[in-house]
């Protein structure tokens, strides 16, 4: 149920804009998603008798060999396709609630908006509260509440960047729910996965969650500001890491402090230009 | 849940371009490293698929093992989750060769009868 209109969502995801009150969209297929349930039911559904001789029906096999995620997939590719075409460098980033997501965006955008466009597409269950941070950066921001959904998708994001306006040449942070397992499975079309922790956590993380880990392409540690006050061993986890994913590249930082910042602006950077 | 979902709406859709009255077996092919859980897809599989021509399907899931190859020495052993290392040279290097796979194989649907 829609809060703003009145309508039924079903559970469906909502975009929204910081300071537009009025402005909702809601995201769905452009084929109504329910309609063949309402087909099923046959018109001659009242010719009794013969539903209970189905059996004497003809069963026959037919080989699909489909991807269950294809239609996700193929969407995904028509964003990544989208954001090549224009040279937008899209980063989707994902972590457990309360790593360091938006702070850590609102952190390296400021640094990096004189030279490149920026602009978010924020993921939540509820609330604009992230999108409203970003927007007092003044960087193009859109949200998507997923209502009942736990990880973006590929239509959520698609639906998204026609509403933003996103410029050539730039880059485009896609924060997703936070969540470590769902979101692993979903291409939102983007270029690399970003994956965040926080020295909070358990430095086993990455082999408690490890699709998530082999899935990313970066792994931020957030929070080392903290390190002398949990017992968290920092060689330890990115090690775990390594195991699940030899690929993986590490930055270790504190959005707080800005420590380690400067490497992961230099990486975004050398990333916009050559990309 | 979504997956599921999606699951009944891709049978749902072929079952209907196909001409059938019902979908009685759905066949998914669930590798053991895809990230699925089987139990939860087949609760899940059971909401999603009221009142469509899913309703009543048999879900069979298939679970091929994991297998990995080393990036060093090319040995293909089997794998049960992805920090596995080498059982013959001991890097970590290695490629998920199969267990990934989440396809819906094949659905079984019943023709409306002479």
């Amino acid at each position: 149920m829609c809060d703003t209109c009145g309508c039924s969502a079903d559970g469906g995801a909502v975009l929204r804009k910081p300071g537009e009150s009025d402005y909702h969209v809601h995201v769905t297929l452009g084929t109504e998603k329910h309609t063949h349930s309402h087909a099923g039911e046959e018109p001659h559904d009242h010719d009794h008798g013969h539903n209970h001789h189905h059996h004497e029906g003809i069963s026959r096999k037919i080989i699909l060999e489909q991807d269950v995620l294809q239609q996700n997939n193929l969407l995904a590719e028509r964003n990544r396709g989208y954001f090549e075409a224009r040279n937008i460098l899209a980063l989707n980033f994902l972590s457990s609630p309360g790593s360091g997501k938006t702070s850590l965006l609102e952190k390296i955008i400021p640094l990096l908006q004189q030279r490149f466009p920026v602009a978010v597409i924020e993921g939540d269950q509820q609330t604009t509260n992230d999108a409203d941070r970003i927007h007092a950066l003044g960087v193009p921001v859109i949200q998507i509440n997923t209502g009942s959904g736990c990880h973006l998708d590929a239509l959520m994001v698609n639906r998204a960047v026609k509403e933003l306006e996103l410029q050539e040449n730039s880059l485009l942070c896609i924060e997703n729910v936070g969540n470590l397992v769902c979101p692993a499975l979903f291409d939102l079309g983007e270029a690399l996965k970003v994956v965040i922790i926080s020295v909070t956590e358990g430095d086993d993380k990455p082999l408690k969650y490890p699709t998530m880990f082999h899935e990313a392409d970066l792994c931020i540690l957030n929070k080392i500001d903290l390190l002398p006050y949990v017992e968290f061993d920092v060689a330890k986890c990115r090690e775990n890491a390594m195991r699940v994913n030899h690929h993986l590249e590490w930055f270790e930082v504190s959005v707080k402090t800005g420590e380690g910042l400067a490497a992961w602006q230099e990486w975004l950077e050398k990333r916009l230009i050559h990309h | 849940m979504s997956i599921a979902m999606s699951i009944v709406e891709a049978v749902d859709t072929q079952a209907r371009v196909e001409g059938a009255v019902k979908v009685s077996g759905v066949d998914l092919l669930v590798g053991k490293l895809a990230g699925i859980e089987p139990d939860s897809l087949k609760f899940c599989f059971l909401a999603a698929a009221k009142g469509t021509l899913a309703e009543d399907a048999v879900l069979v899931i298939e679970q091929p093992e994991g297998i990995g190859e080393c990036g060093e020495c090319g040995m293909r052993f089997p794998v049960t989750f992805y920090y596995a290392e080498c059982s013959e040279c001991r890097s970590l290097r290695i490629k998920i060769v199969s267990g990934e796979e989440f396809l819906i194989q094949s659905i079984t649907i019943e023709e409306e009868g002479e």
